[in-house]
């Protein structure tokens, strides 16, 4: 069963992958936004991090969506809705249940997913970080070490496609060839999740 | 913070009357501030709606802020309903964001489907006359349809 303190450390081990990749999210960025994605996570995770060390709430669905709020009102660009509706939506799909198991996080993330492909309007397949998010969620319910597998695969394939969302579609077919910096954090994200379960 | 243009509460309320409020949410603080003077410009002669540019990311660099596009909804809310109007992507999710959270925006507040500059204008407008929220939506959003050429 997985309680707070597991999901404290998916938050606490996001931060801290999100401060060494920082730099590389942003030159992942540069070509196809507008090169402020490390920086911007990096201020959001930063705040989610300080806040539930300060607040320490005391269920896994109460950290998410601390989380959730702090990513939404620190970020400044995009990711920081997106990225603060997924956990938000997927914080309060695990309800107050103090532990959850491994298949109600399944289930709580795949509304989360759903939740950001409804406010961005994304589906699988227009270079977001739903190409990471997607197949993550569907191998969660084989494992952990799974799931981070397929958020990876995810986002390496991004790289082909082209964009049809956010900025990066402005470019239109100058969008080949670069990974999308949205699906590489996501893969990040589920790297942590794996991290925190020690897989 | 954010700054009511036009509308005093008093002049907003005059005659009793309570008007819809408007927010114009930029990634740039010069474009929000703009529209808005624009808009209230051109709405002039008689009491002018609320409006409030909540625009930048807050640290004076682009981008949006959820704390200053809340405190712009709350400064114009006179209880008639809050109109939102935005420019591009993070904007857009921001305050879809913060609708969805329930607590972060009046009660009465929508993020209105409109072209930024012209949306605004037609919102601030039609506010302006008294007009309810339904309408002022309304009226943003048929902004779309005037082509120019």
């Amino acid at each position: 069963m997985l309680d707070a303190d597991f999901f404290r450390r998916w938050m606490t081990a996001t931060a801290a992958s999100v401060e060494r990749e920082a730099e590389r999210l942003t030159d992942l960025d540069s070509p196809i936004g507008d090169a402020d994605h490390g920086s911007n996570l990096q201020r959001g995770f930063r705040a989610v991090a300080a806040t539930l060390e300060k607040e320490a709430p005391g269920t896994p669905g109460a950290v998410l969506t601390l989380a959730g709020r702090q990513l939404i009102s620190t970020v400044g660009g995009a990711s920081g809705p997106l990225y603060g509706t997924l956990l938000r939506r997927t914080g309060k799909a695990l309800g107050d249940a103090a532990e959850v198991g491994a298949q109600d996080l399944a289930d709580a993330l795949r509304a989360g997913v759903d939740a950001v492909m409804q406010l961005g309007g994304a589906a699988p397949g227009d270079k977001t970080m739903v190409d990471a998010l997607v197949p993550a969620v569907d191998a969660l319910s084989e494992s952990f070490a799974a799931s981070r597998a397929a958020a990876q695969e995810g986002a390496l394939a991004t790289t082909p496609l082209q964009a049809r969302k956010g900025r990066a579609s402005y470019l239109g077919e100058r969008s080949i060839g670069h990974q999308d910096p949205g699906a590489t954090s996501s893969a990040l994200l589920i790297a942590a999740l794996a991290e925190a379960a020690g897989e | 913070m954010s700054d009511v243009v036009g509308g005093t509460p008093k002049a907003a309320e005059q005659g009793g009357e309570k008007l819809v409020g408007v927010v114009l949410v930029s990634h740039s603080a010069a474009v929000a501030a703009s529209v808005a003077e624009l808009a209230t410009g051109l709405a002039g002669g008689g009491p002018i709606a609320p409006v409030a540019p909540a625009g930048g990311d807050g640290d004076g660099g682009l981008g949006t802020s959820s704390e200053l596009i809340s405190a712009a909804a709350a400064s114009v809310d006179r209880g008639a309903g809050v109109a939102v109007l935005t420019d591009l992507g993070s904007a857009v999710l921001t305050v879809k964001a913060l609708l969805a959270e329930g607590d972060e925006l009046p009660a009465d507040t929508r993020l209105v489907d409109a072209p930024f500059v012209e949306g605004a204008v037609a919102a601030v407008v039609t506010a302006s006359a008294g007009a309810d929220l339904a309408a002022v939506e309304a009226a943003a959003a048929e902004a779309y349809t005037y082509r120019k050429v």
